[in-house]
């Protein structure tokens, strides 16, 4: 058997709303799967029905061979762990938050102490044992809720969106322990996400996930290869745009995106192209300055979402444009709604399907 | 005005001479409270568990009978109780009548509703996800209750502390259903009262007195303990910054 975990003709409705649809999935022993799709596609309850947390309306689940049943749900929970979209971490030390599960287990005291240090060695948090876990920064959260699902050393590992709400250099830590858990501990993964970029690098396969439903499942070349006008069309990616695309003499390329939005990428591309630009990668100034970015627009902030370290702004450009910063930075720049800004970005960093 | 002067130095003369019926009653209110409190507690959180955690028919209705219970006046739950408890109620074989265990049960009652209402409360009041967080991680049912019932500790001790501030300052059901029998079921509330009416003021300000300390020694004490709790962590963070 090369599979892990299987859900065979599942349905799962909310007070009659459906949130999955008839879904067939296998997982494959020591894979990265991620699923990929739009929020509301059903993401978050695939995961939570392969945790066992939830249970399907119509449809079974299975663990390697055995089929999940009211019995054995408690026992085969055992096996699979999930890290939540949202941190959720106990009110206590970092070491109480690590060590639970292996509490759970049974596992000797000095087991645990040492397990509970090299989880957190695992994710660059060393000596972080006393220190209260609700008083760590996000970033910081997350790694020590990842620690937590990894000290267990379970057959399967599922992540919701681990890095969503995550700053560039901790969700890069992330994206590393995932990998190296994966590598070295031969964890088996789900992870949901989406971030077409991070679904590009990090996974074995992709299962592509709209309305509720599976719709297709292959490793990422193919489908991005394939279905990149569909990918492009289904995904609310933030700064994503479809436009029409002409050389420059100077070896760029200019994507016209209406509304007077033109953006410089380096990619060499002509006719119907789809741009994206990491959140990110986007600098914020309050008045235009001289800079490298081949790419700069004036707007106005229109949406401000708060999500602790980091603060998401959307600005009116011409077309919406999602800006990610810290929160120290949106302080310091004291940012309100209606503001006048400005947006650069290098043409480097606009990326194309 | 001077009496009332006269009447603390006296009262505190009594308390510090260690006066054999001062600490007769005050050791019995304590008793007799704590105990009622124990087991509001024993019983009110399985139920607060129950009524912020499962969705069942009639969950509202309960809810809102324990919200209205709160509320309750202390005199006409005392005479329900005397009734019950009389000899021709239906409890009246017990013999419980104008004995410590009336009494111990009797408060249980009045403050039960209190430690349902305001756990429920803390408990509803803890992320949805802690619970699903501790069943991912490997625990069964109970355990994940449990680990809800210690994120929401914070307010289930207020809750507790209630209970018990409630249970020793109420005199309805102590009277009603203890008597006032000195040396028996005579508790600070109801001696502070009876004395009162005797007029013997000096008494009842040293009984009243020590009713206060207890109350706000009590909710003081706690305080400190959870201020100086966050002192120390504070301080254990900055030698480590």
């Amino acid at each position: 058997m090369s599979y892990i975990a299987e859900l065979k003709n599942l349905t799962k409705t909310f007070n009659g709303v459906k949130a999955l649809d008839n879904v067939n999935l296998q997982i494959h022993k020591c894979e990265i799967l991620a699923l990929l799709g739009p929020n509301g596609s059903g993401k978050t309850t695939l995961l939570k029905v392969l945790a066992l947390l939830q249970k399907p309306t119509r449809g079974e689940v299975y663990f390697a061979d055995t089929k999940v049943s009211n019995q054995n749900i408690e026992q085969i929970r055992l096996k699979s762990t999930m890290v939540f979209q949202k941190t959720t971490l106990f009110n206590t030390t970092v070491y109480n938050n690590i060590a639970y599960g292996l509490k759970i287990r049974k596992y000797r005291k000095e087991e645990i102490r040492e397990k509970v240090a090299n989880a957190l060695k695992l994710v660059k948090l060393e000596g972080f044992e006393n220190r209260q876990a609700k008083n760590l920064s996000g970033g910081e959260q997350q790694r020590v809720a990842l620690a937590r699902a990894l000290v267990l050393d379970t057959e399967l590992l599922l992540l919701d969106e681990p890095t969503a709400n995550l700053d560039p250099k901790n969700a890069a830590i992330v994206e590393e322990i995932i990998a190296t858990a994966n590598r070295e501990l031969k964890t088996t993964i789900v992870i949901a996400t989406h971030n077409m970029f991070q679904a590009k690098n990090l996974p074995h396969r992709i299962a592509l996930m709209t309305d509720r439903k599976i719709t297709q499942v292959g490793a990422p070349a193919e489908v991005f290869g394939k279905l990149s006008k569909t990918l492009a069309s289904f995904a609310i990616l933030e700064n994503s745009f479809n436009g029409t695309a002409r050389a420059t003499e100077n070896g760029t390329t200019i994507v016209d995106a209406g509304q007077g939005v033109q953006i410089q990428t380096t990619v060499q591309t002509s006719g119907k192209v789809s741009v994206f630009i990491s959140p990110e990668d986007i600098i914020l100034s309050k008045e235009r300055f001289v800079s490298s970015a081949r790419n700069v627009f004036k707007g106005r902030i229109v949406e401000i979402s708060d999500f602790g370290s980091i603060v998401k702004l959307k600005i009116e450009a011409g077309k919406i444009f999602t800006v990610q910063i810290t929160k120290r930075s949106f302080i310091d720049m004291g940012l309100n709604l209606n503001m006048e800004v400005f947006l650069a970005f290098k043409a480097s960093s606009v990326q194309t399907i | 005005m001077d009496y009332i002067f006269e009447g603390i130095e006296k009262a505190f003369q009594l308390i510090f001479s260690g006066d054999p019926r001062v600490i007769d009653v005050t050791l019995r209110a304590l008793y007799v409270s704590s105990l009622a409190t124990v087991i509001a507690i024993l019983f009110g959180i399985p139920i607060a568990m129950l009524l912020a955690l499962k969705n069942f028919r009639g969950k509202l209705l309960i809810k809102g009978i324990f919200n209205t219970l709160l509320g309750i006046p202390t005199v006409a739950l005392g005479l329900f109780l005397f009734i019950i408890y009389s000899k021709a109620g239906p409890f009246g074989f017990l013999g419980l009548l104008y004995t410590p265990t009336a009494m111990i049960l009797g408060e249980a009652i009045l403050v039960l509703p209190i430690i349902v209402s305001l756990a429920t409360n803390a408990i509803e009041a803890v992320d949805p996800d802690i619970m699903n967080q501790a069943k991912t991680l490997g625990a069964s049912e109970s355990q994940a209750s449990l680990v809800v019932l210690k994120e929401a500790f914070a307010g289930v001790l207020l809750a507790g502390i209630a209970c018990f501030n409630r249970a020793i300052a109420e005199l309805g059901v102590a009277q009603m259903v203890g008597g006032n029998i000195a040396g028996w079921t005579e508790v600070l509330t109801t001696s502070i009262s009876l004395e009162t009416q005797k007029g013997n003021i000096v008494l009842s300000i040293a009984l009243a007195i020590i009713l206060l300390a207890i109350v706000f020694g009590i909710t003081i004490t706690l305080n400190l303990l959870q201020w100086k709790g966050l002192a120390v962590y504070r301080r254990k963070m900055r030698e480590k910054t």
